[in-house]
């Protein structure tokens, strides 16, 4: 729209902009000009998910007295700490302009499997809980594999391995959940260090590892490359197929680790855990500022799109707004965020 | 010219001015064209004639001046409405559905219907008469995907005059055709201009414009600043009046002092591509593929430079065996290639110039384990410096000249000096200014030892450039002529003949 109107009054526009070039040459400086200018400048230059972020919090800090406290803050990160880390893998699945919808399933699948090899057959904790690990890794290279060497588009691929986790999720222990792991394991929810709870210190330093990989080390810079365009980073030398089934990999770890935290908090395993989490995690990516054709987005971005959608549903919460209301609100949340995003690609 | 309209036929323009904010892209630029007349307009990239026939064609908006069509005032708002009038602009990018028919391309947007129905028998006997009097020899019922670029083209204009127009705008149809298939374009040219079609025509190419134009235009900076008469124009005029200076044409490096073989191909092929392409490369020496379009020269440095897999014959690199399983064994080598899809296929647009110039090396940028924006961006600015790269370096490479993104393209290639250096099509879609820019830079990477490859469907280019030449004719070797013997005859005959 803007350009429309640049180009319909093209002539007007460069009168005033000589206009004030002149107003400068005589030492008459337009301040009201010239301060817009630099807010402007200033806010082009703000990613727009913080701005979003600033807004909610705002609000909801005015609306409700118990929303700013560091109980409540903390809290909002216990809640979503799980959908956090799988978003973190999301997000570099997206950066390569790839998608996977087996997140979900594989932190239910990987749960499952770690209960199921501890209580049934008696593995030590500590070596199912690194099987439920490798677990996610493996349904990952398939994922990997898949929309690589198979030249399955990722979101079939990844639709099928989601049918096939949460099936045999259900199928391990025919539906039932399995409660009873260690004392300690508890802990991951529930040990705070310094104050700062043990969960938060974990999903920070997902986001920290994941983002200095991303932006420092060769192999995570060439996902732009890769997500941009992929044949222009294979002929620049870099082995694509290798990153892809490295990303999905990496996304499948971090599911069986998120699954981790769900067992913790809940002391059990569902069998049907974190599937719903799906579309909340990868809103949090969009909102966060990356775009499904690859190429763009970063943990800053896609760590304030899942504290904007923390603050949502915690606000919504001690707002007592209705629970079927919410996803409502979040959808029009990622419209929001997609279009303000939009305004600041336009430079 | 005229302060009130004029009577007489044909586009008139007067005064036409383009603005973006304060920037003029377009200055007050007078232009006629008659029915009947081929009026060529030349200049740099950048110099106003994309500007010029977006205005024309009802993509842009002048900022101010008029226009007349047939002594009636003429501004249209959109492409359709100069569809309307008469005018419609053949765009440099082929634009056709590759899945789709050639006859559903040509009749896209109004296809013809019998009984509610699409009249596939009616469609495709209209393109077979379009086709046929374009001199396009297609199946109309073929899908447009895996025909050549040329035929392609012909397509499209065919697409273009199936509404009759009476003025069309060639914008630069031959920019991705060889010499023999252009030929084919200007037959259509032509054609259309013995039917009284008035045509504007843009090219970089000046042999042809003087072979084509009643008239010649040149641009610069937004200025009309020459025309002439097409017969009588000679190539130095175009090209002093399209830079503004004064240059030569010599831009050979001298042979080669050493005689070692660096590169020695010994019957490659790929399977129905290309076979049998033997040839040897020496240090400091410039090789150029010479043929037609299509004929396989860049299919065989793909397979020379690991893009594709080479399935017979070998390669031996100072000696040793060498067998590329992707373009990253071929790097690790030192054997690189620029590839002649700037934009598809050599940078990623989106992303800043230096980034795309550090791709390939951002290992070796690591310090640590750690690359660092800093790092390249100072990268990014001594290539600049460099290879006199005009523009943002840290603006998306979108935002750059074709010159300008063909200099970081070569730069990213060359952060460190390779061992043998490919380059397809070097200069396709840059003016005149950043070509002997380029020309220059490949001369300089002889001279200090590195062997070059250089593809090229233009001739001038390959023959003003090269030590030897090897010709390729439909996927097949057919000579490798020493300089001396490689007359413009002598490769073309090879190149079109077996």
């Amino acid at each position: 729209m803007a350009n429309f109107e640049n180009n319909a009054n093209g002539s007007q526009v460069q009168i005033q902009s000589a206009a004030d070039y002149q107003d400068e040459a005589s030492g008459n400086v337009n301040w009201g000009v010239g301060t817009m200018n630099i807010i402007k400048t200033i806010y082009r230059n703000i990613p727009g998910p913080l701005i979003g972020l600033t807004l909610v919090t705002l609000v909801f800090s005015y609306l409700s007295p118990y929303f700013f406290t560091t109980r409540n803050l903390f809290n909002i990160f216990s809640q979503m700490s799980e959908i956090g880390i799988m978003a973190a893998g999301a997000a570099l699945v997206i950066i390569i302009g790839g998608i996977d919808l087996s997140v979900g399933a594989v932190l239910a699948v990987t749960l499952m499997f770690n209960a199921w090899l501890y209580r049934d057959l008696g593995v030590p904790f500590v070596f199912s809980c690194l099987a439920g690990i490798g677990l996610g890794a493996f349904v990952g290279w398939v994922n990997g594999i898949l929309s690589t060497y198979g030249r399955i588009q990722p979101f079939v691929a990844t639709l099928a391995t989601m049918s096939a986790c949460s099936g045999i999720a259900l199928y391990i222990t025919n539906g039932s959940p399995v409660t009873g792991f260690p004392t300690p394991f508890g802990l991951i929810t529930t040990m705070r260090i310094l104050g700062i709870p043990l969960e938060l210190i974990i999903l920070v330093s997902v986001y920290l590892i994941v983002a200095y990989w991303l932006n420092f080390r060769p192999s995570g810079r060439a996902l732009y490359a890769i997500g941009g365009n992929e044949e222009v980073a294979r002929l620049s030398g870099i082995n694509v197929m290798r990153s892809k089934v490295m990303v999905y990999v990496t996304a499948g770890v971090l599911a069986a680790i998120a699954g981790l935290i769900v067992g913790s908090r809940l002391d059990a395993a569902h069998p049907t855990a974190g599937i719903s989490d799906l579309l909340s995690v990868i809103a949090v990516v969009v909102i966060g500022g990356a775009s499904l054709a690859g190429g763009s987005g970063g943990m800053t971005g896609t760590f304030i799109g899942l504290l904007i959608i923390g603050v949502l549903r915690n606000g919504m919460a001690l707002l007592n707004v209705s629970p079927n209301l919410q996803p409502v609100v979040i959808g029009i949340a990622i419209i929001v965020a997609v279009m303000l995003d939009r305004r600041s690609a336009q430079r | 010219m005229f302060d009130t309209a004029p009577n007489a036929s044909g586009l008139h323009c007067q005064g036409l001015v383009k603005s973006y904010g304060p920037i003029e892209v377009l200055k007050s630029v007078d232009f006629s064209v008659m029915p009947g007349q081929v009026v060529a307009l030349i200049g740099e990239n950048g110099a106003g004639k994309s500007t010029f026939n977006s205005i024309v064609a009802g993509v842009v908006r002048a900022t101010s001046g008029q226009m007349w069509l047939d002594g009636e005032p003429y501004a249209p708002h959109s492409p359709s409405e100069a569809m309307q009038h008469g005018v419609a602009l053949i765009h440099q990018e082929i634009r056709l559905l590759p899945e789709l028919s050639v006859a559903e391309n040509i009749f896209m947007g109004r296809l013809p219907l019998k009984r509610g129905r699409i009249d596939r028998a009616r469609m495709e006997k209209e393109s077979r008469e379009i086709l046929t009097s374009l001199g396009v020899k297609v199946d109309p019922r073929r899908p447009v995907g895996g025909l050549s670029m040329a035929v392609q083209q012909g397509i499209e204009i065919a697409k273009a005059i199936l509404r009759k127009p009476r003025y069309v705008i060639f914008d630069e149809p031959t920019a991705s055709l060889g010499e023999s298939d252009a030929e084919l374009i200007f037959e259509q040219v032509r054609i259309l201009k013995e039917n009284g079609t008035a045509i504007i025509y843009v090219s970089h190419r000046l042999d042809e414009i003087k072979e084509l134009a009643d008239h010649v235009i040149c641009f610069r900076d937004g200025h009309r600043v020459a025309d002439w008469d097409g017969p009588s124009v000679t190539k130095e005029q175009m090209i002093n009046a399209m830079v503004g200076r004064e240059f030569t044409f010599e831009h050979r490096a001298p042979e080669p002092s050493k005689k070692n073989v660096v590169l020695k191909v010994e019957a490659a092929g790929r399977h129905g591509v290309f076979s049998n392409v033997s040839f040897e490369l020496r240090e400091g020496e410039i090789l150029g593929f010479a043929g037609l379009v299509g004929s396989g020269r860049t299919e065989i440095v793909r397979a020379l430079s690991g893009a594709d897999r080479l399935e017979t014959g070998r390669i031996e690199l100072d000696g040793k065996s060498v067998h590329f399983r992707s373009p990253a064994d071929a790097i690790k080598a030192g054997v690189v290639m620029v590839s002649e899809d700037r934009k598809g296929l050599g940078l990623n647009l989106d992303q800043s110039a230096s980034k795309n110039i550090a791709l390939p090396w951002e290992k070796k940028l690591a310090k640590a384990g750690m690359v660092f924006g800093s790092t390249v961006e100072t990268l990014g600015a001594s290539q600049k410096d460099r290879f006199d790269i005009r523009g943002q370096m840290n603006s998306p490479v979108s935002s750059m000249s074709g010159g300008n993104q063909q200099k970081v393209l070569l730069a990213k290639w060359l952060v460190e000096y390779p061992r043998v250096f490919i380059v397809d099509e070097p200069t396709r879609g840059v003016d005149v200014g950043a070509k002997m820019a380029i020309y220059e830079i490949i001369r300089e990477l002889a001279l200090s030892g590195i062997s070059v490859i250089v593809v090229s469907s233009e001739l001038e280019e390959v023959l003003g450039l090269c030590h030897r030449v090897l010709v390729i004719c439909e996927g097949r070797q057919s000579g490798l002529l020493e300089r001396h013997e490689a007359t413009p005859e002598k490769v073309m005959s090879l190149a079109v003949r077996g």
